[in-house]
């Protein structure tokens, strides 16, 4: 085999969206020689689609907001399943995030007194997101971008070399790390460009790969949502947990078929729009669960008060937890009452003028009318449920980020225990931003306190080379699969059968399903040769999505309870017992998914403190709350 | 409701290549990039094409549709004739890596050369007030996708390769147009003068403002109006203003 390109660096940052720009800030600001690989181009990355905003309790809005508030919301919105401390630090450093990123140039929208403009979203108490009309995501990657830019150009005034210190590696993706004596020593990856095999030579990794909705039909994710962070580490031997959470957004597009999934913001309903079905009947009324009776509006009137006067009304049920409004959705199209093309009705034109909504949702109106021939401001938008975010991911220590692995980091969406069972909207950017800078300066800190650097084994870098390329082969004696074929057919057994509603049954088809597909996939065959082939990519991802769904699908037939982004049909209470289990995906010997239980830390006591001992009741087992934490 | 049509893609890379024809279903409400993913799926595995998002929030996509600069994801397939054949082309602009994949790199060169936000001194994190109207100007030009539509089409450099060193291109014209409005840059500080570096260092002159650019921007952005024509008057004001000039002189003496 041919001689490979190695590039040596301190910290390696796999993921080029918020959290890894985020990361790759720390650990260049902490000294570490620090390259960024990217699958797209620089400041593509799945960021870019985040609409709505980021939630930070600033109190621009409303100055009775403060991290304890976020805190309880983000707790709630998770149903009590998420890793206490994240939230907790996520709370707590929010606001300093998005501040910083004003000194990076972010321009966000203002209030009249100048500071930072907030808007409401579902299951966040005050308006509390940070926003830039509905292209938040796009401000955000664009100032990390940005900001990285500035910290080349400071490098150049100084060395003369834009890339001293901190390079991108775009359209570069990584097939496996590499590890000596259990610890990371590097990575191997292929260009797209070239399709020729690097070697990042690193003795720390931060992984932010996102998420993994390319498993699924219908879904919201871009192409780069394989789920490969998830799968490197798990290969690597990091676990994952909380995998059979997966959050589906209430609102995306649901015709024409070709637009089906794309995302509709959640801004859509915080700034006014309802939900109505076929009867013209706005039937969210019908669905609030009894742990959030005491928290939204039970008549109509009273809900359309609250947008002009939130503190004497409380909030329209159009505004409940992600994972609530999307079960609703799903329940009206399936008794006959929804729209034409499978979905409900979002109306905004009745709500509010043609140019507030084109001056409050400018991507929406744009989107809808290219995409769709609707114009948002005269007539409602048909919209259904679509996979949009993984809670479950990479276990860390929250602090740090890092994972069980050691030089092994992860921060994000690939990262699990943050959002627990379901994520509030508007707590990824802000996740992203508070994790990404602390893994970052978790490995700038690993490496800092290592005595020497691991050297990578040619062997293992041997290996990942010659697996990539095994479908250039002829796939074996069985025949010849088509990537494309199986990543067809791995969307159809993931949307049917471990999708917005459960069954054992249902999962256990999936599971073998999944087990065929995987034996099928060792045939894989691609054509042409390695300079930018798509279905080579394809094939090469395939083996990530397998994996990752083969752990969505076992954790999913475990949990015997339905809570935040896993309803199970069979099972449909949730179950203070569970609450306290978490279930942790790694790789068995023979490269299957082997999950086992866990017990939750249990909740520091001022944190829990924070809540009201009637509302701890219904999420909480008795002998936990009666002193005895377990 | 589907129908068969006929596309004409380009195949291979800057050195060589060929139009190659595909007969392809379409189906209703498809839009370009859909019929290149089924060519993928079902007649060519290998076809090369950028994408990420299909949504027209990333501005991977981009390509030219029978000739015109686009994204793949934004172009319906109804608005283009159902007789006639629908070719594809890589950006012209710059080289070609394979079939619509264009090396973009030039243009991260560019946005390297323009002088990140300063951040006004003294003003701690949390503390920054700025108006809605103020920061509207340039909130307009950070809807910016980064597609290089605007660079693709632009003639300075569409047709003159010779031209690319000296010119930013409209994409990062306006960047350096979006920093100058932005209310507290505070790059003037630190010596920095965004006005005399657009026309010195980036080019701004070679822009005759034929508006190519605000006519593909698929954001909408006026590119041309809002931030181009701006910084030139502002250029103007600095380096051509007759009794400036006169002080300037009259100084030197």
């Amino acid at each position: 085999m041919t001689e490979i390109e190695t590039h040596t660096y301190d910290v390696v940052i796999i993921g080029a969206g918020g959290a890894g720009l985020r990361a790759a800030i720390e650990a260049r600001e902490q000294g570490q020689r620090t390259a960024i690989i990217s699958k797209s181009l620089f400041g593509k990355a799945h960021t870019v689609m985040a609409e709505g905003g980021c939630a930070a309790s600033m109190g621009n809005a409303n100055s009775n907001d403060n991290w304890m508030v976020h805190f309880g919301d983000t707790m709630r919105g998770g149903k009590f399943l998420n890793n206490w401390r994240m939230a907790e630090l996520h709370a707590k450093e929010a606001p300093d995030r998005v501040w910083e990123l004003e000194t990076y140039g972010a321009l966000f929208d203002r209030t009249p007194d100048g500071k930072i403009s907030q808007r409401n979203f579902g299951g966040h108490t005050y308006p509390r997101l940070a926003h830039v009309g509905d292209r938040t995501g796009l401000e955000l990657i664009r100032t990390l971008q940005q900001k990285i830019v500035s910290l080349q150009q400071e490098d150049f005034r100084e060395t003369g070399d834009y890339e001293a210190n901190i390079r991108v590696f775009d359209e570069c993706t990584i097939i496996d790390l590499l590890k000596t004596d259990g610890a990371i020593s590097g990575a191997v990856a292929y260009l797209r460009e070239s399709g020729r095999h690097v070697l990042f030579d690193a003795p720390a990794i931060v992984m932010a790969t996102g998420g993994i909705g390319k498993s699924y039909k219908v879904t919201s994710n871009s192409w780069e949502y394989t789920g490969d962070g998830h799968a490197l580490a798990l290969r690597a031997g990091a676990s994952l947990i909380n995998m059979e959470f997966l959050q589906f957004h209430p609102t995306g597009m649901v015709w024409p078929p070709s637009v089906k999934g794309i995302l509709v913001t959640e801004s859509v309903r915080g700034d006014g729009g309802v939900l109505t079905n076929s009867e013209g009947k706005r039937f969210m009324f019908d669905y609030i669960p009894d742990v959030f009776k005491a928290h939204y509006a039970t008549t109509e009137e009273e809900g359309d008060r609250w947008y002009t006067d939130p503190d004497n009304n409380k909030r329209p049920p159009e505004l409940l937890p992600r994972d609530e409004v999307a079960r609703a959705i799903n329940s009206e199209v399936k008794a006959g009452r929804g729209s034409p093309h499978g979905g409900v009705y979002l109306d905004v034109s009745s709500r509010l003028k043609a140019e507030v909504i084109i001056k409050k949702l400018p991507s929406m109106h744009h989107q809808f009318k290219e995409l769709a021939d609707v114009d948002i401001t005269k007539e409602p938008m048909e919209v259904g449920p679509t996979c949009h975010y993984v809670m479950g991911g990479i276990e860390v220590v929250p602090d740090t980020g890092a994972s069980s692995v050691p030089g092994l980091f992860a921060a994000g969406e690939c990262s699990g225990g943050m959002h627990g069972s379901n994520r509030l909207g508007g707590n990824s950017l802000s996740d992203l931003l508070v994790f990404g800078r602390r893994a970052g300066a978790g490995a700038a800190q690993y490496v800092i306190g290592l005595a020497s650097r691991p050297a990578a084994a040619e062997a293992d870098i041997k290996i990942a080379r010659d697996q990539s390329v095994a479908p250039f082969g002829d796939g074996g004696t069985d025949g010849a699969e088509n990537p494309y074929t199986l990543h067809q057919e791995l969307q159809q057994t993931m949307g049917d059968l471990v999708g917005i509603i459960r069954r054992a049954n249902e999962i256990e088809q999936a599971v073998a399903q999944l087990r065929a597909l995987k034996e099928r996939a060792k045939h894989m065959v691609v054509e042409g040769h390695r300079q930018f082939n798509p279905g080579w990519h394809l094939a090469l991802d395939l083996r990530n999505m397998l994996l990752v769904s083969e752990c969505v699908a076992k954790a999913a037939v475990l949990r015997t309870e339905s809570r935040g982004g896993h309803t199970r049909d069979d099972y449909p209470v949730m179950d203070a017992a569970w609450r306290k289990k978490l279930l942790v995906c790694t790789v068995a010997d023979d490269g299957s998914a082997a999950i086992n239980l866990k017990d939750q830390i249990p909740v520091r006591a001022d944190l829990l403190e924070l809540f009201e001992a009637e509302e701890l009741g219904k999420y909480f087992t008795e002998a936990e709350l009666s002193g005895g934490q377990n | 409701m589907g129908y068969q049509q006929t596309f004409r893609v380009w195949r291979g890379t800057d050195e060589s290549g060929d139009f190659v024809e595909y007969d392809v279903e379409v189906n209703e409400g498809e839009v370009v990039l859909d019929v290149i993913h089924r060519l993928q799926a079902t007649q060519t595995p290998d076809l090369a094409v950028r994408w990420n998002c299909k949504a027209g929030k990333c501005g991977s996509c981009s390509a030219e549709i029978n000739g015109r600069p686009r994204l793949l994801c934004m172009t319906r397939m109804s608005t283009l004739p159902q007789e006639s054949t629908v070719t594809v082309t890589p950006m012209r602009t710059f080289p070609v890596i394979r079939d619509l994949v264009t090396d973009v790199s030039f243009n991260y060169e560019k946005a390297r050369e323009v002088r990140a936000f300063v951040p006004p001194e003294g003003v701690e994190p949390g503390e920054y007030r700025m108006q809605q109207v103020d920061v509207e100007r340039s909130q307009e030009f950070r809807k910016c996708i980064e597609c290089f539509l605007c660079q693709d089409t632009c003639h300075v450099i569409r047709d003159h390769e010779e031209n690319k060193t000296s010119f930013a291109g409209p994409r990062f014209l306006m960047r350096v147009a979006e920093l100058d409005m932005h209310p507290l840059d505070a790059a003037a500080e630190q010596g920095v003068n965004r006005k005399e570096a657009a026309q010195d260092e980036h080019g701004l002159g070679f822009c005759n403002i034929t508006k190519c650019c605000t006519d593909v921007c698929p954001e909408n952005i006026k590119i041309t109006d809002n931030a181009l024509i701006p910084l030139k008057e502002r250029v103007v004001d600095l380096k051509f203003d007759p009794i400036i000039r006169r002080r300037k002189r009259v100084k030197k003496r």
